[in-house]
């Protein structure tokens, strides 16, 4: 494993909103900025960070900083190729935290829906993020190993339960936790860490236990349908109790709920998906007693009843508690419903909680998801005199729509 | 270096020591409010905007953002520092020290320049004079409000040379600059483009993305002059320019970005659609495109001109970053190639560098435009729609130099006075297309709020939120 890099902060301008005016070249008293016919750039090794080249930008593109190695700076050819700014995926908390590069890449990917990495709601908890490193991950132990989904259908998920002894794991309902699978791959290298949702509320799967669920899909084709063996997948989901299994993070900054009284909470999800939403409606559930009002609404969408993770559990908690909208695409004999199907069949409500600053939407699940519920979320608002166009950029910048997709 | 602001005109050239000077500046000052208040931007005196000002030259002090009172913005005199020994560049005079008083014989041709310059930026404010009623918001309120104020204080800038230098001939230059009127049939501005309307946002997005790209060519290449007072002037024009240019491009992008959302959202590229989903078709923008690029490119004059000749040999004017040329600056021997009509075809000739100094600038220009526009392309891009934005051919819908007389079409065939009538519809936005882009102007001025037509700007200013209150009323 690599020693921990030491961190720095790199200039670098905004391509996507530079409009290469030259007034920063001109303004550098150390000539650090440089352009070609594309870009302008900053060169790592003259620039001092004097920020005299701030002010001066009519634009702003020029305020941009990233945290990066400081022996492996963007080079000069490198930020003249790019089209947009690398994503953010600087640790806020720890400071001594590292993020593996392959969980900010999947971090990349899981939040491109929403332009990047996203704010948490005001009130979300403050996250801890990669206490457990690469370097020293910590050993969790199996207590837990269920199958979710009925044994005659043919996608198999697990909820399985960690527990981590004396190892403090301080997670939030929308976190993800990192697995290390044990062995080396072909090539002799160790395998690369997968991201996991946590499925259980911040005081753990059992409270007082410090133990945490997650939620596993045994992986056993691509996405081309091509017979593959997931590593990290089938290594969880064939944990027996008392298996040892290496973990890294928490991870995630973005995707936290909203704590205060009066929160409303707008769940879509498919498979998987459903990991942090059920720790979410978890957290809330254990609260119930406090009558701290908010609405809980979640459209969960998958091919059969028998293949809807937490369907019993599901079942059985009061609609006045959760406003349950399920779609199945795949049952005989009836018609194929989605879970945008679903939003538009609610549109008086959705677009009430949609109008409702104390609403805080989540999305997770697959990509193919996203587009589907965006066209819904515009109809929705068509309908009832909103401008979705409009309504969803003020989502974001009031950190009310989070998107996790993979 | 630091401006001083208890002065009644902030200035960084130590005004208080030029007694003469100071007066006659003062003199000048209740008169060009008084154009302010007359000419300025409508019902906006009462409004506090989010503005930026220079408290001093140097790059911490002179973007300092307040909210402030447009009559109330302290327009001063502000000249980037000299910079030492520094010579003229270029020309007949290269090597010699650059001047610091006008030299005898290039007097009356600097004063040309130096009026011909001063008199675009009142006149720009006097074209957007109306468009704060039709904002499409808050920010945009305030972006167009700070491209004013920094217009007014270029006018400034020209005033503080022509009182300075020019004795009673500047003093009468700078009252005559207060006095005409843009679009005015009896005393208009100079020079075309700037008695053109600006009649809505398009327009203005437009014209501060191509006029105002046109006007950072000019400066640069004064700012190259031997006249050293003009130099440091429009090197420090320059750096206020380039927020013109952002609210341009930025604002067209925008634009873009808030049609292609709709025809991906309704599956459509029929304009008639848009149209009645209220955002403007991308066919539209590039006709308003080809009109302001067309008009813009005649500012720049006669491919073949004795006075821009002149004007470089003689050191007065500059190229486009002359000092980062690596030739001889002074032009002897090298060739321009410059496009002509014959018949039916352009060709291209070589001609003496030196008398083609106005389309190389103009070429320059049109590098500038195009690369902005691969930006905005972008935009369609990345939403997967095919249509991309293109500029026109140089020599389409020109009024002035080698293209004047004849009719050509966007991509470059030279054709008759039957196919320009029937076509140019197709190229050039048409009454109904002004018609519609204006129907779509309303007052949109709750913070954070956008009108329909554009969409929200991926950053504020000074960093500030998007729905920072920038501007307060009352």
């Amino acid at each position: 494993m690599n020693a921990p890099a030491e961190l720095v902060r790199q200039h670098l301008i905004d391509p996507e909103i530079c409009i290469r005016c030259n007034t920063c070249e001109e303004t550098c008293p150390v000539k650090a900025i440089t352009h070609d016919a594309r870009n302008y750039v900053v060169n790592f090794d003259v620039c001092e960070g004097c920020r005299a080249c701030v002010p001066p930008c009519p634009t702003g593109a020029i305020d941009s900083w990233r945290k990066i190695a400081k022996t492996q700076p963007y080079t000069l050819e490198q930020q003249l190729s790019w089209d947009s700014l690398p994503t953010e995926t600087e640790p806020e908390a720890g400071g001594e935290s590292e993020i593996p590069d392959e969980v900010a890449q999947i971090t990349a990917i899981a939040t491109a829906g929403q332009g990047g990495v996203a704010a948490p709601p005001w009130s979300a908890a403050h996250p801890y993020i990669g206490l457990h490193t690469l370097s020293r991950p910590a050993i969790a132990t199996c207590t837990g190993n269920f199958r979710l989904t009925a044994e005659d259908t043919s996608s198999e998920i697990h909820h399985i339960v960690l527990d981590f002894g004396k190892t403090a794991i301080p997670v939030l309902e929308g976190q993800s936790l990192g697995i290390v699978p044990p062995g080396l791959d072909a090539n002799g290298k160790p395998h690369h860490v997968r991201l996991y949702s946590i499925a259980s509320p911040r005081n753990g799967e059992r409270p007082g236990y410090n133990n945490v669920s997650i939620t596993v899909k045994r992986v056993t084709s691509d996405r081309d349908g091509n017979p593959v063996r997931g590593v990290a997948s089938n290594f969880l989901c064939d944990l027996k109790k008392g298996d040892a299994v290496k973990v890294v993070g928490p991870y995630g900054t973005s995707f936290l709920m909203p704590n205060h009284p009066g929160a409303s909470i707008m769940m879509i999800c498919t498979g998987t998906g459903s990991a942090p939403m059920r720790a979410m409606t978890e957290r809330r559930r254990r609260r119930i007693a406090l009558n701290e009002g908010g609405d809980l609404m979640l459209f969960f969408g998958a091919r059969t009843p028998g293949e809807l993770p937490y369907f019993g559990p599901l079942t059985k908690l009061p609609q006045a508690f959760l406003d349950m909208n399920l779609a199945f695409s795949r049952v005989p004999g009836e018609p194929k419903q989605y879970v945008q199907d679903r939003i538009r069949a609610r549109h008086e409500k959705v677009a009430a909680m949609l109008k409702d600053e104390n609403c805080f939407i989540y999305i997770c699940g697959l990509k193919g998801m996203e587009a589907g519920v965006d066209e819904a979320f515009a109809e929705v608002c068509r309908q009832h005199g909103l401008d979705w166009a409009q309504l969803l950029p003020e989502l974001k910048a009031q950190a009310r729509y989070h998107v996790e997709t993979y | 270096m630091t401006i001083n602001y208890s002065e009644r005109i902030p200035n960084n050239v130590d005004l208080a020591s030029n007694k003469t000077l100071q007066r006659a500046l003062e003199h000048w000052q209740p008169r060009f409010l008084d154009w302010w208040k007359e000419m300025g931007p409508d019902e906006s005196a009462a409004l506090n905007v989010y503005l930026r000002t220079a408290i001093s030259v140097d790059p911490q002090g002179w973007a300092h953002f307040d909210h402030v009172r447009m009559p109330d913005y302290r327009w001063g005199i502000f000249l980037t520092p000299p910079e030492k020994d520094r010579k003229v560049n270029f020309g007949a005079h290269k090597g010699e020290p650059a001047w610091q008083e006008v030299p005898g014989e290039y007097r009356s041709t600097l004063r040309r320049i130096i009026v011909t310059q001063g008199d675009t930026e009142p006149a720009s404010v006097e074209q957007q004079r109306h468009l704060g009623l039709t904002c499409p918001s808050l920010y945009d309120l305030r972006n167009i409000f700070q491209v004013n104020v920094e217009e007014g204080r270029h006018l400034w800038a020209m005033v503080y040379l022509l009182h300075g230098y020019f004795g009673r001939d500047g003093r009468e230059e700078a009252e005559a600059l207060l006095e005409r009127r843009s679009g005015d049939a009896d005393n208009p501005r100079i020079l075309t483009a700037f008695n053109e309307k600006t009649p809505d946002w398009l327009s203005f997005f437009m014209f501060t993305f191509i006029t105002d790209r046109d006007g950072k060519f000019q400066l640069a290449a004064l700012a190259e002059s031997g006249f050293d007072p003009l130099s440091r002037t429009c090197r420090f024009m320059l750096t206020e320019e380039a927020h013109h240019l952002f609210v341009g491009e930025s604002g067209i992008a925008r634009i873009i970005q808030r049609t292609c959302d709709m025809m991906n959202q309704h599956k459509t590229d029929d304009p008639a659609k848009l149209r009645g989903l209220g955002v403007i078709d991308l066919p539209t923008i590039q006709r308003y495109l080809n009109f302001h690029f067309s008009v813009t490119s005649d500012l720049y004059g006669s491919e073949v001109s004795s006075n821009a000749a002149s004007f470089y040999t003689n050191g007065l004017k500059g190229r486009f970053e002359e000092t980062k040329i690596g030739d001889d600056h002074s032009l002897a021997g090298a060739e321009y190639p410059v496009m002509e009509v014959i018949g039916d075809s352009i060709v291209t000739k070589h001609l003496p560098a030196l008398n083609t100094l106005n389309e190389r600038l103009r070429d320059d220009w049109v590098k500038d435009v195009d690369a902005a526009i691969g930006r905005w392309n972008k935009v369609p891009e990345k939403a997967a729609i095919p249509f991309r934005f293109k500029l026109p051919h140089k020599g389409f819908h020109r009024r002035i130099g080698v293209f004047a007389e004849s009719h050509i079409s966007p991509d470059g065939r030279v054709i008759s006075e039957a196919d320009w009538t029937h076509q140019h519809r197709n190229w050039l936005p048409t009454s109904e297309d002004q018609v519609f882009v204006q129907s779509l102007m309303g007052r949109v001025t709750e913070p954070g709020k956008f009108a329909n037509w554009i969409a929200p700007p991926l950053r504020g200013i000074n960093n500030q939120p998007v729905n920072f209150e920038y501007v307060r009323f009352g």
